[in-house]
């Protein structure tokens, strides 16, 4: 037990004593979750559009001035020909063009099907998908006024309701994800980077030979990452609830118990690549080549049902997968710790299964 | 300017790549395996989502709304007998949205009442929440239209035609791919260079160097060229597999993609020089290169996420970005083609970039001892 102390100690000490590697632990963390809380969303505002108007009316006009006061859009530019129009689509200096034919306020009047175009650029198709859904949320809605004055009530109406997230703002969502990747990134890697240090400068082989037991090694080794990892998860979380003010209506004990079975899996990924490696290069390329494919296959932005098959089946050898589901539940949904556990489970299995490893790996493998 | 220094630098660097696998699998296995595993694997696109339908008293009109969800491709419509029975589905995720017809609905369409039907989503990802409710309402709508006209209601109403330029199906891919090849050559470029100083401050053999007649300018040299024309191998092959398997069209020309991921690669290998020779230790130079690499260009590069809805202070860091020029660079030559206005400037960044990233590590590399 002794031991198992000193060890922590030293890597502690070996970790946080020079100035350098003291920032690049507790820094970036914290500066990430900020800007990353910032920048990761979906939801547009201010969308630069122009406009081409070639009818005049009224009834053109009303529609423009309830896309001019929607807060989604910036108007830019009137065009007057249509000449203009694709310069502007291809320098990107709007996203969409609302063009209006000269017929319009004439089909309007003789309660006809007026068509608007609507011409989006689509190099990102998700932003031209979320800039289309804005557009015609704003043409419903001047529907529905026209109407009101035609005095005809619409036959039915839809009236969605969202449970959980009722704005649907996109940061309830993904500030979640970023704490789960910001711990993950913190714990694996200060675990993978140290090992393969020790490996490198040789130091390792002399911790072999001294009398302690390999599991005492691992622990000591394993130990450091996690609390490194719990601290910065505390930091980061507390940081989503007060400045981002991102609801969490979950227990502690949930979110604690989420966070903590799953850095034991990180630092058992870590530790399995430290003890496949023999340089600090390849313990990086270690460190990218489940890093990467973990962070997209997670669900963190783009959807798990959408992809294709034999990829969802991947996923579910993915820790962050289960990870992110525990933690937007416990976040937004308040799922107590027994609904968590058919999620929890497969955590612990990684876990154990890595740790397991990692621990038959250092004693068998000595370069 | 290739002198016999310089090249037995080269010589050695080379040898060093050679030696060590994991340089060249960092430049060639590393692009291949993510850009196959993202490219099959990453998509925006839903289909069949399932959708709960609750349907509380069946009838002819009823029948026709449920239809025209069973006929659009976007839904698999999954009926429930009660509203709790669908609430529960909503709550364990089995369906995405819970869509329900009331029972007033058949006599409050004739009688002209106007009928509520509603929409639960379960708005933990919202953004699926909202394509979806965009969706419901766009079968929603269509079916109204049909039903107003059958009871002779064709009123005035304004109808959105909205076209997409340069990807009018929506492909997710054709934007998703080209980004994927801006995060793996800012990886490739950084984990490629982000040790080789650190390493030899580390072991000290950059002492040894310091001691031989070569110059600064010599080192650096040494240490770009080799990992260049590794990166550029790398990048090659991901943009034929864009290309040719994962059928992204290259609407611009081939000489000004080469160039570009040219200028592109110079920058990612100066930062990661300039970590190198900033952090001089090899654990440091790992943890600032995982850290300032990918979470940036996935998330600050405009990838993902557009730029000009972030707060001013956000998209000041996002020019410190290379891959924000990259990506802009890419999408606007893979599918609008060589639009100048767009690319000129998002290219002069990038150098400046490289250029201030070289400038630094150069002058942050000193002859002497500490």
């Amino acid at each position: 037990m002794y031991a198992i102390i000193a060890l922590v100690l030293k890597e502690l000490l070996a970790l946080l004593k020079d100035k350098r590697s003291r920032m690049v632990i507790i820094v970036p963390p914290i500066l990430q979750l900020l800007i990353f809380g910032y920048a990761a969303s979906f939801d547009l505002d201010r969308l630069p559009y122009a406009v081409l108007d070639r009818d005049g009316g009224a009834g053109a006009r009303a529609l423009l001035a309830e896309m001019a006061g929607s807060p989604h859009f910036d108007e830019r530019y009137r065009l007057r020909d249509v000449a203009e129009v694709a310069r502007l689509i291809d320098q990107q200096e709007v996203l969409m063009v609302v063009q209006i034919d000269p017929q319009f306020e004439r089909r309007l009047q003789a309660g006809e099907t007026a068509p608007v175009q609507l011409l989006i650029d689509g190099r990102n198709s998700n932003t031209a998908q979320i800039v289309r859904s804005y557009a015609t949320q704003v043409i419903e809605r001047f529907n529905s006024a026209w109407g009101a004055r035609a005095s005809s009530v619409p036959l039915a109406q839809l009236e969605p309701r969202s449970w959980y997230n009722p704005n649907l703002e996109s940061r309830w969502f993904f500030i979640p994800g970023v704490v789960g990747i910001l711990t993950l990134v913190v714990t694996m890697v200060t675990t993978a980077l140290s090992v393969a240090r020790e490996r490198e400068q040789g130091t390792f082989d002399q911790l072999l030979v001294t009398p302690m037991q390999p599991l005492q090694i691992l622990l000591g080794k394993a130990l450091p990452g996690l609390l490194i990892g719990l601290i910065e998860g505390s930091l980061v979380v507390t940081l989503a609830v007060l400045w981002f003010e991102i609801p969490l209506l979950g227990s502690l004990g949930a979110l604690y118990a989420t966070i903590g079975v799953f850095l034991l899996a990180a630092v058992g990924v870590g530790l399995m690549i430290s003890s496949l490696v023999s340089t600090l290069q390849q313990a990086l390329l270690g460190a990218f080549l489940f890093m990467v494919p973990a962070v997209i296959l997670s669900g963190f932005a783009t959807p798990i049902a959408n992809m294709p098959d034999w990829v969802q089946w991947l996923t579910y050898i993915n820790p962050m997968r289960y990870y992110l589901i525990c933690l937007r539940g416990v976040f937004l949904e308040a799922t107590p710790l027994t609904a968590l556990w058919p999620h929890l489970w497969p955590l612990m299995l990684f876990a154990t299964v890595n740790l397991g490893l990692a621990g038959w790996l250092f004693r068998h493998k000595l370069y | 300017m290739i002198n016999r220094r310089l090249r037995a630098l080269l010589r050695k660097e080379f040898l060093q790549v050679w030696r060590d696998p994991s340089s060249i699998a960092i430049a060639f296995v590393l692009p291949v395996f993510l850009l196959l595993l993202f490219g099959f694997g990453v998509s925006m696109d839903a289909r069949h989502v399932p959708l709960g339908v609750v349907v509380e008293r069946p009838s002819s009109v009823s029948e026709s709304l449920v239809a025209a969800f069973r006929h659009s491709d976007y839904f698999a419509p999954r009926p429930f007998l009660s509203r709790q029975a669908g609430e529960a589905a909503l709550q364990a995720n089995q369906v995405n949205g819970l869509l329900i017809l009331p029972q007033t609905l058949d006599e409050q369409l004739s009688t002209g009442q106007g009928a509520g039907v509603q929409l639960l989503l379960n708005g933990v990802d919202s953004n699926s929440a909202r394509l979806l409710q965009g969706y419901v309402r766009g079968v929603f709508e269509g079916w109204l239209a049909r039903q107003q006209a059958a009871r002779g209601r064709a009123g005035a109403t304004v109808e959105a035609q909205p076209r997409i330029w340069f990807n009018p199906e929506l492909r997710s891919r054709n934007y998703l791919v080209p980004g994927l090849m801006v995060i793996n050559m800012t990886l490739v470029g950084a984990l490629l260079t982000a040790l080789v100083m650190a390493r030899e401050w580390e072991r000290g053999t950059l002492e040894a160097l310091m001691v031989t007649p070569v110059t600064l300018r010599e080192i650096l040299i040494g240490k770009t060229l080799p990992y260049f024309t590794l990166g550029m191998g790398g990048m090659l092959l991901s943009a034929g597999l864009s290309i040719l398997l994962f059928e992204v069209p290259l609407r611009g020309s081939l000489w000004a993609l080469i160039l570009f991921s040219a200028l592109f690669m110079l920058t990612a290998l100066g930062m990661g020089l300039l970590i190198s020779v900033v952090a001089k230790n090899q654990f440091v130079a790992g943890m600032a290169a995982i850290v300032s690499t990918f979470l940036p260009a996935f998330l600050l590069s405009g990838f993902l996420f557009d730029i000009d809805s972030m707060p001013w202070v956000v998209q000041l860091v996002t020019h410190i970005v290379a891959a924000r020029y990259f990506v802009t660079i890419l999408q606007t030559l893979f599918l609008a083609g060589d639009v100048w206005g767009v690319i000129l400037p998002n290219a002069a960044a990038l150098s400046l970039l490289a250029t201030l990233f070289f400038g630094l590590a150069r002058r942050q590399l000193h002859k002497r001892l500490e």
